[in-house]
């Protein structure tokens, strides 16, 4: 099987897709000639030419505008928002009309659009280049809200939200474009959107978590197995709508909770899980449902030491584990 | 909830502590970090501090009692708020109830009624068992350390029908610490009773895990245990017996539910001589320890002790010619950095004074750190100053003051009292002249330097014994050396080697060299 990385996955997937159905057209900024800032749509342009693959202007707002009405009238659009950090100007176009479209029109109307944002920290990006976004977005009905942490994920949804009715918020986390690696099968195989995967069995305690604390997460369960704990790790994959039974089953297996995201704590994804599981898997708890995330400060910072300071990695996850798995 | 007090692990190898002194009382208020009750331990004496403010609701260990590291010793809780760990095994909450009832008419004593039932079926007249309870209330443990002292006694009797019918009624369950979500739901659905599980998660608590243990093991919970099992389960943690076996890593020991330590000198037993003309002076911890280390040196090393004489006008020249400059640092200048000095000195001059007896031979200790005696009220204890050969004047200054300081406040580490190589005790300062002190095992030797006296010397540099027109009489400041070696190490020629070192070095001494 050949092994790809995770923007060699998505630029693939993005290539044969379009090959597969005429109405698919990309748009964003530098997303042509340049092909991406991040090379995601390198060679995209020359193979389907400035009709399917559109430069547009320094708008998000107008990027997600144009794609809902795209959408609206049969072309399935692929906007990208170059930084998750800029999507802000466009939140009124998703939010208000892309994810509220099928529900006020009864279904007359759907928007069958995708929204890529690369998103997340640890690359040196400082404030707008390192933001978490998917709480915001999380918080919408009306909205798939996807973060593939592997190649094999990153193919198997994209592949899957490229036939979907209704708007797709497509999350790649920067810093695993290029230093995750791993097998895709070639040809169309689908991950199913509200999926959760156990990326690791444990008995012990259960880490969720999803994109780049993903790979952290499963270190430190790597690092804990060499301590007698036996840790399982779940990679969300999709974000909204969560899936509850892979959570509640692990629950109900290890007692012990901890959740792992990048963005920070407050109203982040760890809440709204913490909540599921205390709601719906109380008496199979044994001991407090934790939480290892950002710290609430306004934005990464740029300062290296800083930056270290605020994102969590496999040394904070594995110290939180041992905690909980000492409780 | 109420907040538990636990008797902490007050260093690396000590198992258990006594409580020496509650400092509050039962129903009084107490502040968080503020000091709640003296504990001793055979290496040293220390206060614990409150871990919450609030009332002190209840006390579970009674001064004198010895338990284990992490054994429930009381609970703080709010004003009106019931202790969690439960009711005291008679039956009979603490505190309120006592004071409540009348005093009991001569000859009847006041006791408890699970106390009235043991003497009853052991047939004790309640008149002999002294209690142990400051009011005076005979208590189950009263009885019981009186049917051990007078041998009337077998472990089944006190298992048997008394305490099997009464303490489940009587005695609540013990602590279970917080039972989570899932071990509840797990518990009521296979049927376990969490009282006979052992908790492995922080604090002792039962985890998930420890209930799946406690179901996937077959072992000794049959039909033949349950006959006996209620009575010690029920039991609060700190009471129950012991397992026995006093060879277990003491990692395992902490971790299991805190087992009481069985003392056979514990609880209230009657010497043999016990008249109306002496009393039962209970002894400290400490006294007991000081007791049986000094029993233990003698028997363990042929002790001989070599004097000499010191002239220490130098030393005392330096003193006060330093005095004033250490002061400055904030730093009061005694005799004793220079004698651990001289005592350097000398390790380094005799290095087997500096080592401790093995059947295999002879462990020479390549680092020096000097144990210095201190008295206290309660006894004698010995600080310990780690590499010693490494410290300045001042340095050791600073070391010997804080050592003493805090030896005298019962704030030393256990740690900080082990490890010596070699002892100095400064029994000069209340008087005496010399001393034959006992060895600290396992070391070589101790050094006791008796009180600096001025004394008129003869000074001669003519013949060395027959008087001549050179010699001069003098006045100076005079101690004796007093060295106590073990005599399977050190011989009179190798001691004297040593002794002689220290008093060259006392007698040159310049402060340079130091």
């Amino acid at each position: 099987m050949p092994v790809k990385t995770n923007i060699e996955a998505l630029r693939e997937t993005l290539a044969a897709e379009m090959r597969r159905d005429p109405t698919i057209v990309i748009t964003g900024e530098d997303v042509g000639r340049r092909g991406g800032v991040f090379r995601a749509t390198e060679g995209l342009y020359a193979e389907f030419g400035p009709s399917r693959v559109i430069d547009s202007p320094l708008s998000e707002l107008s990027i997600a505008g144009v794609g809902i009405g795209l959408a609206l009238n049969g072309i399935r659009p692929i906007c990208e928002i170059q930084f998750a950090d800029f999507i802000h100007p466009a939140f009124n176009q998703i939010v208000n009309e892309a994810a509220k479209m099928r529900y006020r029109s009864n279904a007359t109307f759907t928007v069958p659009m995708l929204i890529r944002a690369p998103y997340g920290g640890g690359i040196s990006g400082a404030l707008y280049h390192s933001q978490s976004i998917e709480a915001f977005f999380c918080h919408v009905p009306g909205l798939y809200v996807l973060a593939p942490s592997t190649p094999y994920d990153t193919a198997g949804l994209l592949r899957t939200a490229l036939r979907s009715p209704d708007p797709v918020l497509f999350l790649e986390h920067k810093k695993l474009y290029r230093s995750v690696k791993g097998e895709v099968p070639d040809g169309d195989f689908f991950v199913p959107v509200g999926l959760a995967d156990v990326k690791a069995a444990g008995d012990d305690l259960t880490i969720i978590s999803y994109g780049l604390m993903m790979h952290e997460s499963l270190k430190a369960a790597e690092a804990l197995t060499r301590e007698d704990i036996s840790v399982e790790v779940i990679d969300l994959r999709t974000l909204s709508p969560l899936d509850k039974d892979t959570i509640l089953t692990s629950v109900k297996k290890t007692g012990k909770v901890l959740i792992v995201h990048e963005d920070n704590l407050t109203g982040g994804l760890g809440g709204e899980i913490a909540a599921i599981i205390s709601e719906q898997a109380f008496e199979h708890l044994d001991g407090p449902v934790t939480r290892v995330a950002g710290p609430d400060v306004p934005a990464m910072p740029f300062s290296h030491p800083l930056q270290d300071f605020f994102m969590p990695d496999a040394e904070k996850i594995a110290a939180a584990a041992r905690r909980l798995a000492a409780y | 909830m109420p907040t538990q007090v636990i008797m902490p692990k007050l260093g690396e190898s000590v198992v258990e502590g006594t409580v020496g002194r509650w400092l509050v009382g039962e129903g009084q208020p107490v502040k968080e970090y503020e000091p709640l009750l003296a504990v001793t331990t055979d290496k040293v004496d220390t206060e614990v501090p409150a871990p919450a403010t609030g009332i002190l609701l209840k006390i579970y260990v009674a001064e004198g009692q010895t338990v284990a590291a992490g054994a429930l010793l009381a609970e703080i809780g709010e004003a009106g708020e019931q202790p969690s760990g439960g009711v005291d095994a008679s039956g009979v909450h603490g505190g309120a109830a006592p004071a409540a009832t009348p005093a009991a008419p001569a000859g009847r004593p006041s006791a408890t009624p699970l106390a009235q039932r043991l003497a009853a079926e052991h047939g004790i007249d309640l008149a002999d068992v002294p209690a142990a309870a400051p009011g005076g209330k005979v208590t189950r443990e009263d009885v019981e350390a009186f049917l051990a002292a007078t041998g009337s006694t077998d472990e089944d009797a006190l298992q048997s029908d008394a305490l099997r019918a009464y303490a489940p009624r009587a005695g609540a369950p013990r602590s279970l610490g917080f039972i989570s979500p899932a071990v509840g739901r797990l518990a009521a659905e296979m049927g376990v009773d969490l009282a006979q599980v052992v908790g492995t998660g922080a604090g002792g608590r039962i985890t998930k895990k420890d209930v799946l243990a406690y179901v996937a093991t077959p072992a000794p919970r049959g039909e033949e245990s349950l006959g006996r099992a209620p009575a010690s389960d029920e039991l609060p943690p700190w009471e129950r017996p012991g397992s026995g076996d006093l060879f277990k890593p003491t990692e395992e020991m902490g971790r299991e539910a805190p087992a009481p330590v069985q003392r056979s000198a514990g609880g209230p037993t009657r010497p043999a001589g016990l008249t109306l003309d002496s009393e039962l002076a209970p002894m400290s911890a400490i006294r007991r320890s000081i007791a049986r280390h000094m029993v233990d040196s003698k028997q363990t090393s042929p002790h001989v002790t070599t004097v000499m004489e010191a002239d220490l006008m130098r030393v005392v020249q330096a003193r006060e010619r330093l005095k004033g400059e250490f002061e400055r640092q904030g730093v009061r200048l005694t005799f004793t950095p220079f004698f651990v000095q001289a005592v350097v000195a000398g390790l380094k001059a005799v290095p087997e004074a500096n080592s401790s007896f093995t059947e295999e031979g002879l462990l020479v200790h390549r680092r020096i750190h000097v144990g210095m005696a201190v008295a206290i009220a309660e006894g004698l204890i010995v600080p310990v100053i780690r590499d010693a050969d490494e410290r300045s004047l001042l340095g050791l200054s600073r070391v010997v003051n804080d050592l003493a300081e805090r030896a005298r406040a019962k704030q030393l580490a256990p740690d900080e009292v082990q490890g010596g190589t070699f002892t100095l005790t400064n029994h000069g300062t209340a008087g005496s002249l010399f001393a034959a002190p006992i060895i600290n095992q396992p070391q070589a030797g101790i050094l006791g330097v008796g009180a600096i006296q001025k004394r008129a010397v003869v000074l001669s540099k003519g013949h060395p014994l027959l008087p001549d027109a050179e010699d001069a009489i003098a006045i100076r400041p005079m101690a004796y050396l007093s060295f106590t070696f073990d005599h399977r190490i050190l011989d009179g020629r190798s001691a004297d080697a040593f002794l002689e070192a220290v008093v060259s070095y006392l007698e040159a001494y310049s402060p340079k060299a130091s």
